[in-house]
């Protein structure tokens, strides 16, 4: 906006350019040294020379990631759950956030009330632990589904957009004898596509990124995900390859984990350019309060 | 009448996982005011009233963990409050589109990396054969130790903290000053403002209920700490600075199976953060800003 009245190049501009580009590379370098790493031979890593670009192009530390089973099928499996939890919950919170979308819903604020409370008191890690163990749910799928089921955060972006869609929409509705069920799913998911596609994208990421539910709720490396596979691989010094396999071969500890942080980084990378927009409006409207 | 039904009945189920996962476990508080044990369960065991509160303030662990998470989160507060600033009034005054575009796509990137990933990339990056000693050896310095040295290793989280958060932090100020009045960059250029003058005296003084709501809410958040973050990037070397709260409760409680004691942990932690949230929230209006509540 403000730039309009300054047409002319000058030393200003010149300065952010130079700021832009610095946050652009401090960014990136991080990430491009990992990619560099994971594709570079071990004499290049040892002896400190890469940088941005692969030394010793090799992929074979690739080829010890893809032949590692647990580590390729908890990709399948990561995809799965965080597909079928995203849909879960965002369906879940369309259905809470649609009835309290209406503002002359008898008990509306009793209903808010109990679930904004929630965003401010929590009982806790060990409470929380022990009712999914009282539940039965440890050790199983569900333990890292349904406790994250709706997030009131989440809730409280997509309420604000249903309050604010036209009530003559509603009106011409109910007049022609639609029920609630029908106004939901003829006329607020329909105009609601991309804030319900941008929630679903938040309960996406919070799925795939997150570990804290894997290393508490559950043992069993069936149900581990990528990043959690990640986690015990980056953990384990001695990787989960045969030392004198290594040995004759042209890979480290640090390009096998690069290649594999690369691995379970890529995923995210595909998507991000397309969905990015979505984010930056999530953050504009998680802004909006009531 | 039939249609307000079906809106309650819509509710069921949401407001049913709210009853169970967020206000039940609530009654599993109790187990910090008992001797937990298998055979009694919460409900079952002997009171015992305050003493793992007792037992807790006597631990050094507890001491050193509320002292981490203060310092981290003081840290935070500090040296990675500018920066989202910064970003986003430089990028508020550029002309250039596609530039602009490109640098918010860029530094938002990695707020969207799992906290796996990024912990990975800084112990590559700093490692002994990392990048970072690798420029430092051309230079004749180091190896130096970033992640295994306690004093380097906070550097290193607060960091971390910069490079993760400070994209998603200007994206929120951008948002901010996308909302500011044209009308009051008009006047202050008729009245012959500088683009210097017209930052201090349009934008800042437009985007400073944001600042001071989102400053004073990370003063309230001061003793309450991720998991994820402090854990992941965690090692045994630099346990004495990077043990917090959060972490305590899970090797005390989850690792070690004393329910009881890390429940009280817990409750004392969400007691003390709750008090503080409302009293910053209660600040915030004093001063005449927005609160979050």
């Amino acid at each position: 906006m403000n730039s309009v009245y300054d047409k002319k190049w000058s030393i200003y501009q010149v300065v952010m350019i130079i700021v832009c580009c610095l946050a652009i590379v401090i960014t990136l370098i991080p990430i491009l040294n990992i990619v560099a790493t994971s594709f570079s031979g071990k004499n290049a890593i040892a002896k400190g020379i890469v940088g941005i670009f692969p030394v010793e192009f090799t992929t074979e530390a690739y080829e010890m990631v893809f032949k590692n089973s647990g580590i390729v099928r908890s990709l399948f499996y990561s995809i799965f759950l965080t597909v079928g939890y995203a849909l879960l919950a965002t369906f879940m919170t369309i259905l809470a956030a649609y009835p309290l979308s209406k503002t002359d819903l008898k008990g509306r604020h009793v209903f808010q009330t109990i679930i904004t409370v929630t965003m401010y008191v929590s009982a806790g890690t060990v409470p929380a632990y022990l009712l999914i163990k009282n539940l039965g749910l440890m050790n199983t799928v569900w333990a890292l589904v349904i406790p994250g089921m709706i997030s009131p955060f989440n809730l409280i972006i997509l309420r604000t957009f249903f309050a604010g869609i036209n009530k003559a929409l509603y009106e011409a509705a109910y007049m022609d004898g639609c029920g609630e069920w029908g106004c939901l799913f003829r006329i607020t998911i329909p105009l609601s596509l991309p804030s319900i596609f941008t929630i679903m994208l938040f309960y996406a990421i919070s799925r795939w990124n997150g570990v804290t539910d894997v290393l508490y709720y559950v043992n069993k490396p069936d149900l581990y995900t990528l990043q959690y596979q990640l986690k015990l691989m980056l953990d384990s010094l001695t990787i989960p390859y045969k030392p004198e396999e290594m040995a004759t071969m042209q890979i480290t500890p640090e390009n096998v984990k690069s290649s594999t942080i690369v691995f379970a980084m890529v995923p995210m990378l595909l998507i991000y350019p397309f969905v990015q927009k979505y984010f930056t409006k999530g953050v504009t409207i998680g802004g909006v309060k009531e | 009448m039939k249609r307000r039904a079906s809106l309650y009945l819509m509710l069921v189920l949401p407001m049913l996982y709210f009853i169970v996962f967020a206000y039940l476990p609530m009654g599993g508080i109790v187990v910090a005011f008992k001797d937990y044990n298998i055979f009694g369960g919460i409900w079952d065991s002997p009171w015992v009233g305050l003493k793992h509160f007792k037992e807790a303030f006597a631990a050094k662990e507890f001491q050193t963990a509320i002292k981490n998470t203060i310092i981290l989160n003081l840290g935070e507060l500090f040296i990675n409050f500018p920066f989202p600033i910064v970003l986003a009034i430089f990028l508020n005054e550029m002309t250039h589109e596609r530039m602009k575009k490109t640098t918010q796509t860029i530094l938002y990137l990695p707020h969207f990396l799992s906290m796996v990933v990024v912990a990975g990339i800084v112990y590559q990056v700093f490692g002994s054969s990392g990048i970072v000693n690798n420029v430092l050896g051309a230079f004749d310095i180091g190896p130096v130790n970033f992640v295994g040295d306690p004093k380097k290793w906070r550097a290193i989280y607060w960091g971390t903290g910069i490079w993760m958060g400070a994209g998603y932090g200007m994206i929120v100020y951008l948002a901010a000053m996308a909302g500011i009045n044209v009308e009051l960059y008009d006047a202050a250029y008729i009245d012959g403002a500088g683009r210097w003058k017209r930052i201090w005296h349009v934008t800042l003084p437009q985007i400073r209920p944001t600042i001071v709501t989102m400053t004073i809410m990370n003063v309230g958040k001061i003793l309450s700490i991720g998991f994820e973050r402090p854990y992941l990037m965690g090692n045994v070397l630099v346990q004495d600075v990077s043990s917090v709260i959060s972490t305590y409760v899970y090797s005390v409680g989850l690792q070690a199976g004393r329910y009881d004691f890390a429940t009280a942990i817990g409750l004392f932690q969400s007691v003390v953060a709750l008090i503080m949230v409302l009293a910053a929230n209660w600040t915030a209006r004093k001063l005449g800003e927005e609160g979050i509540m």
